[in-house]
């Protein structure tokens, strides 16, 4: 948990991902069409991947990933970006 | 024996009651059922129907007059025929019942039997459908939730087309706003409603819904993701908007752009689930005669494709909602027009084609 506060924290958008997952690559790809480059966080190749799945879960996501992060605060995951991209 | 008495009794009727009319025609049904009594529904029918139900007492006990009777009895009588009209209606009340679910029954399993047929008409013009001929029958009917699907959609699209109906005499009669807004509103939660469908669809058979086999041929063309484009979507709402504000115009042009954005980042998403798809299927190998054991990972996958139709959904839905937002009542209700014509045609062109195929060289 402290691992992923301490993650999000460091850059302005942070993206939890793993990297077998293709939603994942999308919402990674849709950002890079926006010109930003988010921090990505694979989580699988993580050792610790499970506790940091685990601390997602807790803070509401039905899906560990992707998870995004902007600003430090949980945006959500795909469905949550795709609308606020869309309203602007 | 009654029956010889009762015929004559309805025949003498017929041209007079509309209701024995109908009773006759029920009855042809009760014959066919063996469940029921006939000869007596007809009876006890015109001992309901006939106002008179002296006369109808002459088709049934002979042909004695109420008035011959003994003038000690005719309370006793006139209360056991009260009575016997009670029962009598009573049962017929319930044959009715009875007879109206059987009625619906049937019609729902005609409903689904046409479907399949329609299923297994689309799977027989593919010759050669690859691992699905694995299946004995055809596959499209096999699946219960798709069944529904097809049901739903069926009723979906006759709803559409009232709404349109509606919507093209509400413009053309100038209606208020405040009309305007209750035909957009159901308007627009129909095509809510049909995410909905999918969604659940996709859950049940999601590679029926991304190959959208729900949708007429010409439609199918230009199917991307289990529908249509989202752009594409705005492209057919933009020309009836005109003319727009410069905000507006400015606002759609944002939102058309922020569109082709997610657009094409799920397309990149999709097309490399394709790719890891493809390496899986590749790698695995065969052991002990069956492909089964390695193919877990490629399960994984493919239920990721729930996920992204799902996902294109969201994104049609959005734009749909951002539009919304962004257009006054009237153009909302010039746009919903356009789009519904836009499908109406592709449908018409599909029924066009299948009839033109089927004519000799």
């Amino acid at each position: 948990m402290d691992k992923v506060t301490r993650l999000v924290s460091e850059k302005g958008i942070v993206i939890f991902s793993k990297s077998s997952c293709c939603m994942c690559y999308a919402v990674i790809i849709l950002f890079k069409e926006l010109g930003v480059k988010p921090l990505v966080h694979e989580i699988d190749e993580d050792p610790e991947g499970r506790e940091i799945e685990k601390a997602l879960m807790r803070l509401g996501c039905n899906a560990p990933v992707p998870a995004v992060f902007i600003g430090g605060t949980l945006v959500g995951s795909t469905n949550e970006v795709m609308s606020l991209h869309l309203k602007g | 024996m009654n029956s010889p008495s009762a015929q004559f009794v309805t025949s003498r009727r017929m041209g007079v009651y509309d209701p024995i009319h109908q009773m006759s025609m029920w009855g042809e049904n009760f014959k066919s059922n063996s469940n029921l009594n006939s000869p007596a529904s007809l009876i006890v029918e015109d001992v309901k129907l006939d106002s008179q139900s002296e006369d109808a007492s002459h088709g049934i006990s002979g042909p004695s007059n109420q008035y011959d009777q003994e003038a000690t009895k005719p309370v006793d009588k006139a209360q056991r025929r009260l009575a016997q009209n009670r029962e009598a209606a009573r049962k017929s009340r319930l044959r009715k019942k009875a007879y109206v679910q059987q009625l619906e029954t049937s019609r729902l399993k005609l409903i689904q039997l046409e479907h399949e047929l329609e299923c297994a008409r689309h799977q027989g013009s593919y010759i050669g459908g690859g691992l699905d001929a694995i299946h004995p029958g055809f596959p499209g009917a096999v699946n219960p939730g798709i069944t529904t699907f097809e049901i739903e959609y069926g009723n979906w699209v006759e709803e559409q087309n009232r709404q349109i109906c509606d919507l093209r005499n509400a413009l053309n009669a100038h209606v208020t706003d405040m009309e305007l807004r209750m035909l957009v509103e159901n308007c627009r939660n129909h095509y809510f409603e049909l995410f909905r469908m999918k969604e659940t669809a996709a859950k049940a058979d999601v590679f029926y819904v991304t190959s959208g086999m729900w949708k007429t041929s010409a439609e199918r063309f230009f199917s991307w993701i289990g529908g249509i484009r989202p752009s594409e979507l705005l492209k057919v709402l933009g020309p009836q908007l005109n003319p727009m504000t410069e905000q507006q115009s400015a606002k759609v042009v944002v939102l058309r752009d922020a569109c082709l954005q997610a657009e094409d980042a799920l397309w990149q998403g999709m097309e490399r689930l394709q790719q890891t798809l493809a390496e899986t299927v590749a790698a695995s190998q065969l052991i002990e005669g069956s492909y089964i054991p390695q193919m877990a990972p490629a399960m994984k996958k493919l239920e990721a494709l729930v996920e992204f139709v799902n996902e294109a959904d969201h994104i049609r839905e959005e734009a749909l909602e951002q539009m919304f937002h962004i257009l006054t009542i009237r153009q909302a209700a010039r746009g919903l027009l356009a789009l519904g014509e836009y499908f109406q045609r592709f449908r018409a062109l599909s029924k066009l084609w299948a009839t033109r195929s089927h004519e000799p060289a």
